[in-house]
């Protein structure tokens, strides 16, 4: 999977800057991507491609536990994001939900990965390669039962 | 090996006789809840996975679900009003009978009505399509929120998996100060933990201080226990559940206790006597200050509304400071469900509202999502009984929204300035 930065150097991006709550009444995912972030960033639907990787800090997903907040991110094309943490409903959406990958990041990478960096990731070598900076990081293994639903394509695919 | 009281419950749930924290299970499902927001999200879930070849005709069990309608009720535009025509669809297809549909007679917001309807019992295994679903574990329940995918999973097999979580417990000591609420402790205590102090893990209450505290506000304890980023807040059911739930009708269900000795992985230590009103500045329930220090910020608007801040109590308190005074800035208060409405009616409590000069408007969740009904415009100042003052969460990105008691909000909106109720003259 590889994709280019867009970075948002802070801690605690909520679910409503994410997807703001006049929103909540839409449940058409590609409409909603158009108001991805808008609470945080306007350019956001602007400037995001297809492929992109979020890189965040601290609580990424805090707050409500609006599915739409991941839908909006991955109709954006957004396929995954890069935090040092996530809150918890948020996390367990964008997994069971198949929508992107939650990926947690150590402080180094967090502050070594620039906005427009192109990255690599194979998480089955939980591996990050900085492409434009030619450094590698190292995730967080996914826990043993987010692995297997991430790998079945989302919890509705998964055999307990 | 010990348990305490969420462990328990996971472990009758998921059908084994012991859990520690970190073990994955499968649990099943006592109480599952749906919105007008969740619902139609729900709705998506199911039409997604009918393209993809899944025959959906009948829920697990249609008798543990059930429906409200809160947050965009009275419907705010179009959109909305088809999401509840959807619902009702919905629930109507499937056989689900315990739809509370505004207009005819008790609705309100989820998180109360699953306590002022006996909804949730204590001992069950209780999810929800929506964040604050935590509230309900002040009965003793274990109670969580989940999103749509994961409740859809829920409606169609009646299982979901949770990782054990850790528990901080929280020990209060003494009965609180009479212009202390329980939203002043948990603010305070989110202030110590931060948005993400107890991420993942449960958050249990107790202490004198919670037995001597009235239902409704150990509510707002467990309410706001998704601020600090829990996956549950719980108290361990006593009397005053009892006779709460009593009152409800509701006498059979299989309390469930911790072990005399369980675990917890750390506990904080709080006197009551030394508590005072806090406030949550903008923009983070964690950024708290002492409300007499900021009795210069300068209000547009006081808002009494929510799961949080519109229980019957809290309107009480509203009114033991708006009596005989007048509000100073635009205030409005929305019981958070027809029944709590109708008792502050039958009390008079409407009636001091009016006279102070207050709107009173119909149960909603509207204007705590920044959805209609009241929202914020750039550059207004609200305090709020609410539950989150994130950017943009009561209206415009650049409004402010101050988090604080009944007592406060309401002191507050007599001066038209952030007041501690001791100052009130």
């Amino acid at each position: 999977m590889k994709g280019s930065v867009i970075k948002y150097e802070r801690d605690n991006i909520d679910t409503d800057v994410i997807l703001p709550g006049p929103y909540l009444k839409i449940h058409d995912y590609n409409e909603l991507a158009k108001h991805a972030m808008e609470g945080l960033d306007i350019n956001f639907h602007s400037k995001v491609k297809e492929g992109d990787f979020i890189v965040a800090g601290r609580n990424f997903g805090c707050g409500s536990s609006r599915e739409h907040a991941p839908i909006a991110l991955a109709y954006s094309g957004i396929k995954a994001v890069l935090a040092l943490s996530f809150a918890r409903i948020f996390y367990r959406n964008a997994v069971d939900g198949a929508f992107l990958l939650p990926i947690e990041i150590d402080e180094n990478a967090y502050k070594e990965i620039s906005e427009g960096d192109v990255l690599e990731i194979e998480t089955s070598k939980n591996e990050i390669k900085n492409l434009t900076k030619d450094t590698i990081y190292k995730m967080k293994p996914f826990p043993e039962l987010i692995g297997k639903i991430i790998a079945a394509g989302g919890l509705f695919n998964y055999k307990p | 090996m010990t348990m305490n009281i969420t462990e328990k419950i996971l472990a009758r749930a998921s059908g084994k006789t012991r859990v520690s924290p970190g073990d994955v299970v499968f649990v099943s499902v006592d109480k599952v809840m749906l919105h007008d927001v969740s619902g139609p999200g729900v709705i998506a879930v199911f039409e997604k996975l009918r393209k993809q070849g899944m025959k959906i005709e009948k829920l697990w069990d249609p008798s543990k679900v059930w429906v409200a309608e809160d947050h965009f009720v009275p419907s705010a535009d179009q959109v909305s009003a088809q999401n509840i025509v959807m619902l009702s669809n919905f629930t109507k297809q499937f056989g689900i009978e315990r739809h509370f549909k505004y207009g005819m007679g008790q609705y309100g917001i989820c998180h109360t009505l699953s306590h002022e309807e006996a909804m949730v019992l204590p001992g069950e295994m209780y999810v929800g399509g929506d964040s604050h679903t935590n509230t309900t574990g002040a009965l003793g329940a274990f109670a969580c929120g989940l999103g749509h995918t994961d409740v859809a999973y829920v409606l169609l097999y009646g299982k979901i998996w949770f990782r054990v979580p850790e528990t901080i417990y929280f020990k209060l000591n003494g009965k609180l100060p009479s212009h202390v609420m329980a939203k002043d402790f948990i603010l305070k205590i989110i202030g110590d933990i931060g948005t993400d102090g107890a991420a993942y893990k449960a958050m249990q209450f107790g202490g004198t201080g919670i037995s001597e505290m009235s239902v409704e506000e150990r509510l707002t304890l467990t309410n706001m226990t998704t601020e600090a980023g829990a996956k549950n807040g719980i108290i361990e059911p006593d009397q005053k559940i009892r006779d709460y739930l009593a009152l409800r009708g509701a006498t059979k269900y299989n309390e469930m206790h911790g072990d005399r000795d369980a675990q917890f992985e750390k506990t904080y230590e709080y006197e009551a006597s030394e508590l005072e009103p806090i406030v949550a500045k903008p923009y983070s329930p964690e950024n708290i200050a002492v409300a007499r220090d900021l009795s210069s910020i300068v209000l547009d608007k006081a808002y009494i509304g929510s799961c949080t801040g519109a229980k019957f109590e809290d309107l009480q308190a509203v009114a033991r400071i708006l009596k005989g005074r007048k509000v100073k800035v635009r205030t409005e208060i929305l019981p958070a469900a027809i029944s709590i409405f109708r008792k502050a009616l039958d009390d008079g409590l409407v009636k001091i509202f009016m006279d102070a000069g207050v709107m009173i408007g119909p149960p909603t969740c509207g204007a705590c999502c920044g959805a209609h009904m009241g929202v914020l415009a750039k550059d207004e100042v609200c305090i709020s009984t609410t539950n989150r003052n994130f950017p943009g969460r009561m209206g415009h990105v650049e409004s402010k929204t101050y988090l604080a008691s009944p007592l406060v909000v309401a002191a507050s909106a007599v001066t038209g300035k952030i007041t501690d109720p001791r100052d009130l003259k």
